[in-house]
């Protein structure tokens, strides 16, 4: 049987589903933020190697993951690509593969430990009632670890390999 | 009365009570009642998705599903929460294979998401449940002396697919709400594009270089003060300026101020009620204009 392509295997995903659509007419790339402010990174491209099966290129350079999600480019395109979901799923695949930058593995850590992205202290806890705030109700930690062991993500941080 | 579960998130209450304190009070002076759940977790933003998607939206989808067991809407007030929450109710209400998917991973903690209920953005609850009306009669300190820029950021309108705020490209909410306060919403070059938020910590230097870009246009516009909807790009802008400082030595001195706390200064409510020092920015000169 013959191997998957890189875009195959993207478009399998949740969020790479549209990858295919696109032709390359550079719409994303003139809407994108961060495409104006720096070479090392452009959306249209990022699309192009995939679809060329550039899969090393993409999964070790650092340019996935300088897209802020903001989804200038997906209300555009002609093609209904849905770039910045494709570009998740993109960054699902090089994390699987253990290329994690390291601010992702703070996100993960404080996911699975306290079920929130950013800790709330106990001085900020204690000083609710002080500013006339209603205590916290407890997190849902327990069920979160049992969605986080089902779908396998509590093992996605074992490789761990610094992106070039 | 009306009734909304709140979702809070986790920057709010980490680091914001400007932002919870000045909506709770004000929802409640416009007769809107928060039912504060238990058990609910992050709503996985940006960078979880970028982690698992799958996953994701699993967690955001246990959280509507404690909603719907209290049988009430959800009201967000970051606009990271509202993106995850909305795009996971909208796509699993539209997409039965996804919905199934996920249910079977939410059998683990014994939910099950029926899609019977709606994320609603603070903004929409003001607009479209309370009213412009109903908004306006309560004003008693009309913002009259204050230009306001309105910052939608990315993720209360965009994917509008499935957010459904407003337009995308020419939203009008947020300048509706500014003028209803009575003050002056003033325009300004490229007024959707991103604060560059979510890359602090990725790529700082990008980060600032978007926030910076923001603040020239806002300063260029003449207007007072910047009005936000997201914890993150309040962050992106009033810290921002403080590291702009740093690094470029330019001063802005431009409040920053969540449009909560605009609407709570417009209610009569009292600035020292509204935690007024989690501002790096001081904002006593805005106070001032109001009072
Ligand atoms: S806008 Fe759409 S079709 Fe055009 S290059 Fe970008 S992804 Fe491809
Ligand atoms: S979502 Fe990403 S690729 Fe698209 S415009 Fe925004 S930063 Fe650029």
């Amino acid at each position: 049987m013959r191997a998957e392509s890189f875009s195959e295997t993207i478009r399998e995903r949740l969020g790479g589903e549209t990858i295919t659509f696109c032709y390359q007419c550079g719409t994303c790339a003139s809407s994108c933020p961060v495409a104006k402010r720096t070479t090392d990174f452009n959306p249209r491209e990022i699309i192009k190697l995939c679809l060329l099966d550039e899969k090393d290129e993409i999964l070790d350079g650092k340019s996935i993951w300088l897209c802020c999600s903001c989804y200038n480019c997906q209300e555009r395109c002609p093609q209904k690509v849905e770039i910045a979901d494709v570009i998740y799923a993109v960054r699902n695949i090089a994390i699987e593969k253990g290329k994690v930058p390291n601010i992702y593995f703070e996100f993960f850590n404080a996911i699975s430990n306290d079920g929130r992205i950013v800790k709330v202290s106990q001085f900020a806890e204690n000083k609710r009632p002080q500013l006339g705030l209603p205590p916290l109700q407890p997190t849902g930690v327990d069920a979160l670890k049992k969605i986080l062991s089902t779908t396998g993500f509590d093992k996605f941080h074992l490789k761990k390999e610094e992106p070039q | 009365m009306m009734s909304y579960a709140i979702f809070l998130g986790c920057t709010i209450p980490a680091r914001q009570p400007n932002y919870e304190l000045s909506a709770r009070k004000s929802l409640s002076k416009l007769g809107v009642k928060l039912v504060d759940i238990a058990n609910m977790t992050c709503c996985c933003p940006p960078p979880v998705q970028s982690i698992d998607l799958k996953t994701s939206l699993a967690i955001a989808s246990y959280n509507i599903c404690l909603a719907e067991e209290a049988n009430l809407d959800l009201l967000t007030l970051c606009s990271g929460c509202f993106e995850s929450l909305a795009m996971a109710n909208n796509m699993l209400k539209h997409d039965q294979k996804l919905k199934t998917k996920i249910n079977k991973i939410l059998a683990e903690t014994g939910k099950e998401f029926h899609g019977t209920k709606e994320v609603k953005h603070f903004l929409q609850v003001l607009k479209d449940d309370i009213g412009l009306n109903q908004l306006e009669q309560n004003i008693v300190k009309p913002l009259t002396d204050l230009k306001i820029a309105p910052f939608y950021g990315c993720h209360a309108l965009r994917p509008s697919e499935l957010l459904q705020l407003d337009d995308p490209e020419r939203p009008q909410i947020l300048e509706t709400l500014i003028k209803t306060l009575g003050g002056t919403s003033i325009e300004y070059q490229n007024k959707l594009k991103c604060c560059g938020g979510l890359l602090r910590g990725v790529s700082d230097d990008l980060a600032l270089d978007l926030a910076r870009d923001k603040l020239i246009n806002v300063s260029n516009s003449g207007a007072d003060c910047i009005a936000t909807l997201c914890p993150f790009c309040f962050v992106a802008l009033d810290i921002g300026q403080i590291q702009i400082r740093s690094k470029f030595q330019e001063i802005y001195d431009i409040p920053v101020l969540h449009y909560s706390e605009l609407l709570a200064l417009a209610l009569g409510i009292a600035p020292e009620e509204l935690a007024p020092r989690t501002h790096k920015i001081r904002i006593d000169k805005i106070i001032n204009k109001i009072l």
